[in-house]
């Protein structure tokens, strides 16, 4: 194999390890369409790092995490639903950065790549991005893990039983917004949330507790990474939706496992 | 005996002149409410009434418009919300559950689901434990805390009457063993009645406050649970000390 596949295959697992806790999570607090919103914003975060000079992937973090507390803080006003506020953002900032990527002749032409993805043309600072971010994230929720989860069962619970609710969830919306700033280059801005949801939901019936359906989405992940990448080699489509199609079928596959049964 | 709680001075939680406005209309207008240790306080009221914005003042979830909310500095609280529905796609056992209580909790849940009389739940996924068996997990979790004071709210939903009569049974239990104080919200006026000693009637405000016997006997009280609801006639031959009021009651709806 040459090593453009060997690099693809290490982002796509390395992406993919941090996808299934951060994803089984996202399932649990019903955020499909916050991941959404922010990986719709990440492409603004590239036409502004590119427009600035910047690194591309500080672009995106920066537009990713300053999204990410704007929802958080209009959410808690509540003068709006949840989903309008995300709606309104989720679209606003993609067609944002749609339009300020159209003033930027270079990344016009990439525009393809990065609303799906490019993960054979990863570079090895790419992979050293996806693989030490995404390390930096998983030790961030491993930390937060345990309130995060107790608010995630019950806010006001969580609160009264002293966990610091509102610095857990702006921990937990940062670190979403690093995962979904380091899998861009993997599946593309319009399929992040697919490797982040898809892998978890399939892990649901293989699993008896939190940690274990975290660790089996990120090895289902894992598997839909080589399985999308050696369908696409062996079909010429396109990489990242391929591994999301591998993750689908995955998905569709544990859907027949009976419902697990505690032990009486 | 030093440690118990009903050691220290004065009340474990006060709410003097509270305040609070959902949206644009009041939800609560100058209520006072105190609870001291070793006391059991309900909170009884139509729906609408506050009676869960009033808790979660005194809980501290919610910041009054006006008056003043004080808890006894370092209070340890249990508390048992009214709903909890842990979403389907999160696998959690009652134990994993329980142990989210405190960081020590893991070596006492099987004490505290003991205590409540639940323990073959323990390997259980939460979402399968059903009405009056959920209800005890709740209490269980709320025990976790080693609470001075236990705020309840609606603790008998979806528990048939001997269940109902059993959990309050449960709590007066608890509360003589560890002398806390215990806040609770009914519906069920008259299991109630038998095993509080002090029931505050809300509607927005307090309109009666007092001993069980002189609160179903009260003019205000009447008017918001008037005699005739099914609840009431049901349960009231059950218990001694409301078989007076019944039919003071009568005359008085």
């Amino acid at each position: 194999m040459d090593d453009f596949l060997w690099r693809a295959l290490a982002a796509g697992v390395g992406a993919a390890l941090v996808a299934g806790p951060f994803g089984s999570f996202v399932v649990w607090r019903r955020m499909a369409y916050f991941g959404d919103t922010l990986a719709h914003a990440s492409l603004l975060g590239v036409a502004l790092g590119f427009a600035l000079h910047w690194n591309l992937a500080a672009g995106v973090l920066a537009v990713c995490a300053a999204v990410a507390l704007l929802l958080l803080g209009l959410q808690r006003s509540r003068r709006l639903a949840a989903d309008t506020i995300l709606g309104i953002l989720s679209h606003g900032t993609l067609a944002l950065g749609l339009v300020t990527v159209a003033f930027l002749e270079t990344l016009r032409v990439d525009l393809v790549s990065y609303l799906f993805g490019d993960v054979l043309a990863v570079t090895p600072a790419d992979l050293a991005w996806i693989w030490a971010g995404g390390a930096c994230a998983l030790a961030g929720l491993l930390g937060l893990w345990r309130p995060l989860l107790a608010l995630t069962v019950h806010e006001d619970l969580a609160r009264v039983e002293g966990v610091r609710v509102d610095l857990v969830q702006t921990g937990f919306v940062l670190l979403l917004a690093m995962v979904v700033a380091l899998m861009m280059k993997v599946v593309g801005i319009l399929l992040i949330t697919a490797l982040l949801i898809i892998p978890a939901a399939s892990a649901r019936r293989l699993a008896g507790s939190p940690e274990s359906m975290a660790t089996v989405a990120a090895l289902v992940g894992c598997l839909a990474v080589g399985l999308g990448l050696w369908a696409s080699l062996r079909w010429d489509t396109p990489a990242g939706p391929s591994i999301v199609v591998a993750s689908a079928v995955l998905f569709a596959l544990s859907a027949t496992i009976p419902v697990r049964r505690a032990r009486p | 005996m030093d440690s118990r709680p009903d050691r220290g001075a004065g009340p474990l939680l006060s709410l003097q002149g509270v305040t609070a406005t959902l949206g644009a209309s009041p939800v609560l207008e100058g209520v006072d409410l105190t609870v001291g240790a070793g006391e059991i306080v309900t909170l009884i009221g139509p729906n609408g009434a506050g009676k869960t914005t009033l808790l979660r003042v005194a809980l501290g979830l919610l910041a009054p418009d006006r008056g003043s909310v004080r808890q006894r500095p370092g209070l340890r609280i249990g508390y048992m919300p009214q709903r909890l529905a842990v979403d389907p796609a999160l696998p959690l056992t009652v134990r994993r559950f329980l142990e989210l209580a405190a960081r020590d909790a893991t070596r006492r849940v099987r004490g505290a689901l003991d205590r409540v009389g639940a323990p073959r739940t323990l390997d259980t996924p939460i979402q399968s434990v059903s009405g009056g068996e959920f209800q005890r997990v709740l209490l269980a979790r709320a025990l976790l805390r080693d609470p001075e004071l236990l705020v309840l709210d609606e603790p008998t939903q979806g528990v048939d009457l001997q269940g109902q009569e059993e959990l309050f049974a449960l709590i007066t239990g608890i509360r003589d063993e560890r002398g806390c104080g215990v806040l609770l919200v009914s519906h069920d006026l008259h299991l109630v009645m038998s095993s509080t000693d002090r029931v505050v009637c809300l509607n927005r405000t307090v309109c009666c406050t007092g001993a069980p016997l002189t609160v179903s006997s009260d003019p205000a009280y009447l008017r918001l649970f008037p005699p005739e609801l099914p609840g009431f006639a049901l349960y009231a031959h059950r218990h001694e000390p409301d078989a007076e009021c019944r039919p003071e009651g009568r005359r008085g709806g």
